[in-house]
């Protein structure tokens, strides 16, 4: 009934209203206008990457950029090597997933499938919530109550060591944790979208044949979701490789291999911390990084719609 | 008798083990995000005071406080918006009414779904060279705001195509059948029906705004000065309009440098602010919701 009223004041005004073809035209090509936007701003966002991203390969030689480990980029004789800053970026991302996907799709589970209305009807909303929380809340938690934990650990592992170089819990460690917390809303929403999409028959055929509610969820329900557990994890590995103000101060202020107590930088985290005081090659160099951050991207990018074309759905 | 079948006999410790995980699972999520808010309240709420909220940090004055980054955001939200808004709603449209399926609608489809997954430092990178340097903005709202812009785009382009797909048919029919012409039908029929979906994505959008640090440490800046007002009336219109052109930081960069600083006391300040914003905009869309599924 509601919705009748609104057409109302509209349909009054069609009588004696006369629309040109001209504005018909118009119209369509402002529309179309519109939705080109999308293809110019992506072409764009890549020809400018790649214009700022490639010099510096030119003058520094793509073998340095990517397979020497040192990176000295303010030295008398600089040294441009991103090695560790890729492998960081990779094991950071890959240990986060390791940690944040089982906890999210049992959380998953639990909404779709365990908890009665009235608790899921709490949680839900509780997960969504964490989803808006910006980044830098969880950086401000990591560097004022991860890192002195992570600080006191470390200090206790290493108490006999005489080769360690303590981070002040500034480490590869923290920075894992406080990523794995952030995809958690990411695997948790798609994951249960993808669960209780399930069709119900399979469900019940399971329940039939005898078997009890954990083999149905995880022998039956979980398989049959799989491809949308799978776009879980994607977006979820975007999200963490290309999270920066979170763990930029979490994860320590030195290019070092991805040991779990050393002090690391990813590719979004050198960009963040560097650009402020960089200039010319060392400024130029911070764009190839972003280069190659965009490459991951697009890359999980492609998986991403091998995936959802396999599975025939959209998150 | 019930109670003593062979389904009930048995006994999987495996099961319980699983079941145990999952109700574990729900709990460290449930408790992590307590965690957090809680956290930042009781630190933050000894900071947040009227003078915190209405000052600007100076050392001249002796003052702390975020009413500089407050109208920053403030700005880049109202920018942002003013840009997305129309350009997002037009793409929706077209995508909806006027495409017919093929090579023009995959690549719209597919360079939207892109945007969405360009994470904010790469934003960051493109708005500085492209609207910072290559159209001469500098470090200024503005720049960041467009930059913000191709950020959310997304956003509200899925939730109005989403809207405008929840419209039904006869209504299309039914006003085209009467001689009303496409762009009129649009106009009075299809957005006014429309509405609250593309408000749906226009509050998703702001919260994205206002959560978001890396792409605009680049393109905004980090000034935190009040617009200076005074004179006459298109004086202060004039000095108001001007301000986009300057830089400023918005409430998460403020929080960022705070840290970077050591300056926790203010840091959790700004944080509970951006939480009780993040809060009033999930409550919102709620309502919105709930209002929506009604009709």
């Amino acid at each position: 009934m509601k919705a009748e009223k609104s057409i109302l004041p509209g349909a009054g005004s069609l009588i004696g209203k006369k629309s040109g073809a001209a504005a018909e035209r118009a119209a369509q090509i402002v529309f179309t206008a519109c939705a080109s936007f999308a293809i110019l701003a992506v072409a764009s966002i890549t020809l400018y990457l790649v214009l700022s991203g490639t010099p510096a390969i030119f003058q520094v030689g793509l073998k340095e950029i990517l397979f020497s480990t040192v990176w000295a980029p303010t030295a008398a004789q600089p040294r441009y090597g991103i090695l560790y800053v890729i492998l960081t970026s990779v094991v950071g991302t890959g240990l986060a997933i390791l940690l944040g996907v089982p906890v999210g799709i049992l959380t998953a589970v639990f909404l779709a499938e365990v908890a009665d209305e009235r608790v899921a009807a709490v949680v839900k909303p509780a997960v969504e919530l964490l989803a808006g929380i910006p980044s830098v809340i969880y950086g401000l938690l990591g560097i004022y109550l991860l890192n002195p934990a992570m600080y006191r650990l470390e200090r206790w592992l290493f108490r006999d060591s005489a080769t360690h170089q303590f981070t002040g819990g500034a480490n590869l460690l923290s920075a894992v944790i406080v990523l794995a917390i952030m995809i958690l809303p990411t695997v948790i929403n798609i994951s249960e979208t993808a669960i209780r999409a399930v069709p119900p028959s399979i469900k019940a055929a399971s329940l039939a044949l005898g078997g009890s509610r954990i083999q149905t969820i995880f022998k039956s329900i979980l398989p049959a979701a799989k491809s949308g557990i799978v776009t879980a994890v994607v977006l979820g590995v975007g999200r963490a490789i290309g999270e920066a103000m979170a763990i930029t101060l979490v994860s320590g202020s030195s290019v070092n291999a991805p040991l779990p107590f050393r002090s690391v930088r990813f590719l979004t985290t050198a960009i963040v911390s560097e650009m402020g005081y960089s200039s010319g090659t060392h400024r130029q160099m911070l764009f190839t990084i972003g280069l190659v951050l965009f490459v991951f991207i697009m890359v999980i990018n492609l998986i991403l719609t091998r995936v959802l074309k396999k599975g025939g759905q959209t998150p | 008798m019930t109670g003593d079948t062979l389904y009930h006999k048995k006994k999987r410790p495996l099961e319980a083990l699983l079941l145990g995980a999952v109700y574990g699972a729900a709990s460290v999520s449930v408790l992590l995000l307590c965690g957090v808010i809680g956290y930042v309240f009781a630190k933050g709420a000894g900071t947040l005071s009227w003078s915190f909220l209405t000052t600007v940090t100076s050392a001249l004055k002796q003052t702390v406080g975020i009413a500089g980054n407050l109208v920053n955001t403030l700005y880049i939200i109202v920018l942002t918006l003013l840009a997305a808004t129309p350009i997002g709603v037009g793409a929706a449209i077209y995508l909806n009414e006027y495409a017919k399926p093929g090579r023009l609608v995959r690549l719209i489809e597919f360079t939207t779904e892109t945007l969405s997954g360009i994470p904010s430092v790469l934003f960051g990178l493109f708005g500085m060279v492209f609207f910072g340097e290559v159209l001469g903005l500098g470090y200024s709202l503005l720049s960041g705001a467009f930059t913000l812009t191709l950020m959310v785009l997304p956003l509200i382009v899925r939730n109005a195509q989403e809207a405008l797909r929840t419209v039904p048919d006869s209504y299309r029919s039914g006003a085209l059948g009467m001689g009303a012409s496409r762009w009129h039908m649009i106009r009075t029929i299809l957005l006014p029906s429309a509405i609250p979906g593309i408000l749906t994505g226009i509050i998703l959008a702001v919260g994205r705004i206002v959560g978001e640090s890396a792409a605009l440490l680049f393109t905004a800046g980090s000034a935190r000065l009040l617009p200076r007002l005074g004179g006459g009336l298109l004086e202060n219109v004039k000095k108001l309009g001007g301000k986009a052109l300057e830089s400023g930081g918005t409430l998460t960069i403020e929080l960022y440098l705070q840290m970077q600083n050591g300056k926790y006391d203010v840091a959790f300040g700004a944080g509970c602010v951006l939480i009780v914003i993040v809060l009033c905009i999930n409550l919102w869309m709620k309502l919105l919701a709930g209002r929506w599924k009604t009709r």
